[in-house]
């Protein structure tokens, strides 16, 4: 794993990722249904959790254009480009973290037993 | 379903028309077969090169003008019933011990109906009649309480339409291996398209048994054996087809037949001897169950596990009749390296009991044209899987075809009888260290996933482990029974809640089918209201439209059902299909919603469910509303009020 990220990290990297527009992001990231396995918050249902945010922006989009799952379609350049996957990255950055499970009473209940 | 004045009109208009009732046309057609055929527009049309029918249809007679306008008399009656066939065909289910018949109407079965409700000390009670708005929701109410109770209620048909609106559902019951008790009505001299020779034979491939009795002695005999084949492994739907005159019989002199318990196949003496000298050699033995038939059967596989101290794997959080999730013995134990392992309605590596599957049945019906998939390809062990449908890998070692649930009892009297005083003892060291480490992988397990459940906690829309998190405080102390397939919700309640009794979890659709879960979970109220429980209904927003008016059944019955919506707005699942498909052919998503999504407008479900006269709130989207909606729903539904609340929820 830590090569194929080295390897796709540095041909990403030759391309320079420009920080991209979060809001623009969100549009696409509901546009394009990416909530539909990832949830509107990131990190509910089925698809990998998306927050916190584990990539870089260039991970990130060599991850989109070759997923490492038969769970997840490719979006080729002619579907999303650099920049808009920039702008989906930019917007997923925003989405807050949940809180920990300690400060969440009703799951805390779970755990008295 | 036809209304009894739509009835009263059509039978007077074939009369005025005719001048001859049904029977005696019989017996004139053939003399007068060459006459039509010579003469009728349908003779004509049948030739080659004929016009087109409806070049040549008559203009309509005056009769069907009148019938059209209603402008009939009801006919008069012609005789007086002393003992109504209908009123024995009640009794009989009465001594079965059926407590709910689940219908909307039909002139088909109106003489069964008005037994139903008149017929009786008290009427309407043992079977109690359930109304239902579609016959699919009937059966599927027939269904869900099968599931809870293990023991089948009735869902009375109609002729032909009826018995086609509720295919769906009995194709699920059928491979879900729930017994489910139903009754056609058959009324030969009324609506032509609403009788049939072999009215059976459209449902055929996925019933267990059917009937259709000419005299009423085979009636009241059917009604017995359909109720006795439900209920014998495997079990599945069973149907009889009533006649109208069967059940408009004037029977003053006619009994019920002395009702026979059907006889459930049991391992031999030799194999229960076996069987519990293996569980008490062994060191470390393993008692692996499955789906059984009720919670008889449950009981007897806790005393077993009880006994010999052995670790016990379940499927109650799969569906209903299995192991109780959180007994001491429940888990993997103190050590995976089972020495001698059983199987109850499952595979097990050294013995294994499970009654006949599906696929012995199927052999005997009509499946040709259906197949049934994962049903017939079964094969040596391969009962596996949720209720016992092929595909599992075949088991190493003996399997032995019988009734689980019916052969506990023999092996748990042999472990008695062959227990040592140094086998107790070790038992019972083993039992100690087994409910230690259950205990232990238990909460490491609960850790686990509590971690993952805070997973968009505080967004909205509202995390569905986050329904399933604030519901369990509000009902761990009732007696609930979560009746909604939780498969497409997250099944969160698999690791949060604790699935103790036969019927906590009722498991999935049987065969996927939508519209399952608001009846189902009908059914399983049903079942609860004479017992003190609660149903908690997860509902999916796309399977509650199928046939919503099951929420008025609901409410008119009183029955304690909560309707939580895990509102996506969307078929979700095909929703994902189509967003894949696109996405590998490079199209994008953009356009997914098209035919999956539930939008412009958004549906109200609350406005729903008050249209049917259910208490309801919604629609929540701040998960910090959730809770106090839960236990408004929870309270209504302990004073006997069913309740809907909406949540707009992640689409998982």
């Amino acid at each position: 794993l830590t090569a194929i990220l080295a390897v796709s990290g540095g041909v990403a990297s030759a391309q320079a990722p420009t920080a991209g527009d979060a809001a623009k992001g969100k549009d696409i990231y509901m546009k394009y249904t990416c909530y539909g396995c990832h949830g509107f918050s990131g990190q509910n249902g089925p698809g990998a959790r998306l927050v916190p945010m584990m990539m870089n922006q260039a991970n990130f989009t060599n991850y989109v254009r070759n997923p490492r799952t038969r769970q997840m379609p490719s979006y080729s350049t002619k579907v999303l480009t650099d920049a808009q996957l920039g702008d989906v990255y930019a917007y997923i950055k925003t989405l807050p973290n949940a809180p920990a499970a300690k400060d969440i009473p009703a799951l805390e209940q779970f755990k008295e037993k | 379903m036809v209304k009894k004045s739509d009835r009263r009109r059509l039978k007077m208009a074939k009369s005025q028309k005719t001048g001859v009732g049904r029977r005696g046309f019989l017996r004139s057609a053939a003399a007068g077969a060459a006459a039509l055929t010579a003469t009728t527009p349908l003779a004509h049309a049948q030739q080659p090169n004929a016009a087109p029918a409806a070049e040549t249809a008559p203009a309509p007679s005056e009769t069907q003008i009148a019938r059209d306008a209603g402008n009939v008399r009801p006919p008069i009656a012609a005789r007086t019933i002393t003992r109504a066939g209908s009123d024995l065909m009640v009794q009989t289910l009465k001594d079965l011990g059926v407590e709910y018949v689940a219908a909307n109407p039909g002139s088909s079965f109106e003489g069964l109906q008005e037994s139903f409700i008149n017929y009786g000390h008290p009427p309407n009670q043992m079977p109690e009649f359930i109304t239902a708005l579609h016959e699919e929701s009937a059966v599927t109410m027939a269904h869900g309480y099968g599931k809870a109770v293990g023991k089948p209620m009735l869902a009375l048909l109609h002729g032909t339409i009826g018995i086609q609106h509720a295919a769906m559902s009995i194709y699920q019951a059928y491979y879900d291996r729930v017994p489910v008790l139903m009754i056609a009505g058959n009324d030969p001299d009324f609506i032509a398209a609403h009788t049939a020779h072999d009215m059976a034979g459209m449902v055929r491939s996925y019933t267990k048994w059917d009937a259709e009795p000419k005299t009423l002695d085979e009636a009241l005999t059917a009604i017995q054996r359909a109720y006795n084949e439900a209920i014998t492994p495997p079990m599945a739907p069973t149907l009889v087809v009533l006649s109208s005159d069967l059940q408009k019989e004037n029977a003053p002199n006619a009994a019920i037949p002395t009702y026979k318990p059907p006889q459930f196949s049991t391992i031999d003496s030799s194999h229960a001897r076996d069987i519990a000298k293996g569980l008490l050699s062994a060191q470390n033995p393993r008692i692996a169950v499955g789906r059984l038939r009720t919670p008889e059967g449950v009981k007897h596989a806790v005393e077993l596990s009880e006994l010999v101290g052995a670790c016990t794997s379940t499927t109650a959080t799969n569906g209903p009749m299995s192991f109780p999730q959180r007994h001491p013995l429940c888990g993997p134990g103190a050590d995976a390296n089972y020495d001698y392992t059983l199987g109850l309605e499952t595979p097990g590596a050294q013995v294994s009991i499970t009654g006949p599957s599906l696929s012995q049945v199927a052999s005997t019906r009509d499946t040709v044209n259906i197949g049934f998939g994962g049903i017939s390809g079964g094969g040596a062990g391969g009962r596996g899987g949720r209720g016992g449908r092929g595909g599992a890998p075949a088991n190493t070692g003996t399997r032995i075809d019988a009734d689980a649930e019916a052969s506990l009892p023999l092996i748990i009297d042999q472990v008695k009888q062959q227990m040592t005083s140094d086998q107790k003892s070790r038992i019972q060291d083993r039992t100690a260290k087994n409910a230690r480490a259950n205990h232990e992988a238990h909460v490491t397990a609960l850790t686990q996933a509590v971690e993952s459940k805070r997973a968009g906690w505080n967004g909205s829309p509202i995390s569905t482990a986050r329904i399933y998190s604030e519901l369990w405080p509000l009902i761990m102390n009732e007696d609930w029974c979560l009746a909604s397939p939780s498969n497409f919700s997250g099944g969160h309640n698999a690791q949060l809640w604790d699935h103790n009794k036969p019927y906590s979890y009722l498991g999935g659709q049987g065969a996927g089918g939508m519209g399952y879960g608001a009846p189902a979970c009908v059914g399983a109220a049903l079942a609860a209201k004479s017992r003190n429980r609660m149903v908690i209904n997860v509902q999916t927003d796309g399977d509650l439209n199928y046939a919503p008016g099951v929420l008025w059944t609901a409410v008119h019955h009183k029955l304690p059902m909560l309707t939580v919506m895990h509102n996506n707005r969307a078929w979700h699942q095909e929703y994902m299909f189509i967003q894949y498909m696109a996405g590998v052919r490079g199209r994008g998503g953009e356009r997914a919603h098209i035919g999956s999504t539930l939008r412009e407008p958004h549906i109200d479900y609350a406005k729903m469910a008050a249209g049917y006269g259910m208490a309801s709130e919604g629609p929540i989207t701040d998960p910090t509303k959730l809770s106090a909606a839960l236990k408004r729903g929870v309270a209504s539904v302990k004073r006997g009020e069913p309740y809907m609340i909406d949540v707009i929820t992640q689409p998982r």
